[in-house]
């Protein structure tokens, strides 16, 4: 238990010390919220915008950390040795996994934890909250994104992973259903965007969150099918140097 | 019992053979220098000592415990230190030396190792700030943060200036006298000429000579001297009744030990011709002469094969 702790520290400290992971984790959420939340500019569908935006933010929240700041972290490290180097300590692969996992969660709680008090502030008001629907579709989402950040850190040169996961970021982004609806985008691209698990994950937000997911059922399916197959290729595909 | 037994070790990557039925020993207390060219093997040998490569063939015991399925246990008594740092960019010094104490049962104290290294007015600062040297002392702190009882070391010198290799080059003579077996894989044959007690030559995949320095030397004395570059090599054999061979522009090697005659006979050739005497040195080979002389055999005994 030790060992797993000094390494969740590290990983906190780590996590705390990086701007551009605080940027990533914190500030464009807390921005994307705030700023459609008071400008009226996107086609929510809702009589205010804090009401679609709020669960949808979340979603990109849980995105930013469990795919793109993780697997930007960990991809670094692979190329600058440090899991090897780690790999000649009593630490194990599995307290590392652990302590990584450990942290996207408390850096998750911390995202919560400021992005809902600043959504409440921003007058959203849900109809109906259903928490554990909403804790269980934050778990799979989690481990969905992490399974597919993993892949590409386990797989990518640090520079190629990093521009490979911003990338990825904007895409899901855009077609997650997190700030444009599904219903604005086309017939094709809706199809596929909710067969995405940002998709899947904003729409099951949506629907814990205020009951206005778009259909709660197929994305239910949709994530849990995220959720299993991409830790799965991440534990096939990764490479520890 | 040797701290590091190797035997018969055998590694190959798909069709390429890259160490081939190699065994060594290395002793606890003492300073063991891996040398070789790049390719000849010693960075896959060492690696399956630490774990992180399975050999092919061959055994190998590190603490009497095989780093292949005992790795777990190898670990909690095991340095290493990286070649590539394996450090997180964006960790300050005393947090990743604090870090990595942590991970041990028995782990050093981390204050006290970054004063060890000489780096305790740099203790705040990130691993991306430090200079080339001062990240080589950092992960020299990282592999004693187990107060390890054997030590695999990288190129430890790699990079450092002349006063920061005299301080690496007293803290590993600080390890090997402390009673851990240091084995020290370098390029650089001058940094193993200075610390080793015991040389093991790399050469395309197989060990070509495992000795002390004095029985790697034994039988190889030189008289080496610098002086006008066109020097007639044919009149001084002549002169002096010895080959003398150019080895440089301006610098001439005979194979003979220093015997006082000959020494008196050269210098009075070269002042009767006319010609300067710019460095003169005399005595037994030195390492890098050693190591060009044994890999020259291994390829013409390759060749003849």
């Amino acid at each position: 238990m030790k060992r797993f702790r000094t390494q969740l520290r590290t990983e906190l400290q780590l996590v705390s010390r990086n701007g551009e992971q605080l940027l990533l984790t914190l500030g464009i959420p807390v921005l994307l919220l705030v700023f459609f939340s008071l400008v009226d500019v996107l086609p929510t569908g809702t009589d205010d915008p804090i009401d679609f935006l709020a669960p949808g933010v979340l979603a990109l929240a849980v995105m930013s950390t469990a795919m793109v700041s993780l697997g930007i972290g960990t991809g670094f490290e692979r190329s600058y040795h440090v899991l090897k180097r780690l790999g000649a300590t009593p630490l194990g692969r599995g307290r590392l996994i652990a302590a990584k996992i450990a942290s996207v969660a408390v850096v998750e709680v911390v995202q919560f934890a400021i992005l809902i008090p600043v959504a409440y502030a921003l007058g959203w008001s849900p109809s109906a909250t259903n928490w554990p629907a909403a804790t269980g579709a934050v778990l799979l989402g989690t481990m969905a994104f992490a399974g597919i950040g993993l892949t590409f850190a386990g797989r990518l040169r640090g520079e190629i992973n990093l521009a490979a996961l911003n990338g990825l970021y904007l895409v899901l982004l855009l077609l997650g259903g997190m700030v444009i609806p599904f219903t604005k985008l086309p017939g094709a691209l809706r199809a596929l965007a909710h067969g995405l698990p940002s998709g899947a994950l904003a729409d099951l937000l949506r629907e814990a969150l205020g009951g206005n997911g778009t259909q709660p059922a197929t994305s239910w399916v949709v994530l849990a099918v995220w959720a299993t197959i991409t830790p799965l290729l991440a534990a096939a595909l990764f490479r520890w140097d | 019992m040797a701290a590091v037994e190797v035997s018969e070790l055998t590694v190959r990557y798909g069709d390429l053979q890259a160490v081939r039925d190699v065994s060594f020993t290395a002793a606890a207390g003492e300073i063991t220098a891996v040398l070789g060219p790049n390719g000849a093997g010693k960075t896959s040998t060492i690696e399956v000592c630490e774990g992180f490569r399975r050999a092919t063939a061959g055994s190998v015991r590190v603490l009497g415990l095989d780093p292949a399925t005992q790795q777990r246990l190898l670990s909690e008594r095991m340095g290493v230190m990286l070649q590539e740092g394996g450090v997180y960019p964006s960790a300050r010094v005393l947090d990743t030396v604090r870090h990595y104490c942590a991970l041990y049962s028995k782990g050093a104290d981390a204050a006290a190792l970054v004063e060890q290294v000489g780096l305790t007015a740099r203790a705040h600062a990130t691993w991306r700030r430090l200079s080339g040297g001062e990240q080589q002392r950092v992960s020299l702190a990282l592999a004693m943060a187990a107060r390890p009882e054997v030590a695999f070391l990288d190129e430890p010198t790699s990079g450092v200036d002349v006063n920061g290799r005299d301080t690496i080059r007293g803290i590993v003579r600080g390890m090997a006298d402390s009673g851990c077996a240091v084995v020290l894989a370098t390029h650089e044959l001058d940094e193993a000429e200075r610390l080793a007690d015991r040389v093991i030559i790399f050469d395309q995949g197989v060990v070509i000579a495992d000795g002390t320095l004095t029985e790697l030397r034994r039988g190889h004395d030189e008289i080496r001297f610098r002086s006008s570059p066109d020097l007639d090599t044919i009149a001084l054999a002549t002169a002096i009744g010895m080959v003398a061979s150019r080895v440089g522009h301006d610098e001439y090697v005979i194979d003979a030990p220093p015997h006082p005659r000959l020494m008196a006979q050269l210098t009075a050739w070269l002042a009767e011709e006319g010609h300067p005497l710019t460095d003169l040195r005399a005595g037994a080979q030195r390492l890098e002469d050693v190591f060009r002389r044994l890999t020259a055999d291994n390829d013409a005994e390759r060749d003849r094969q």
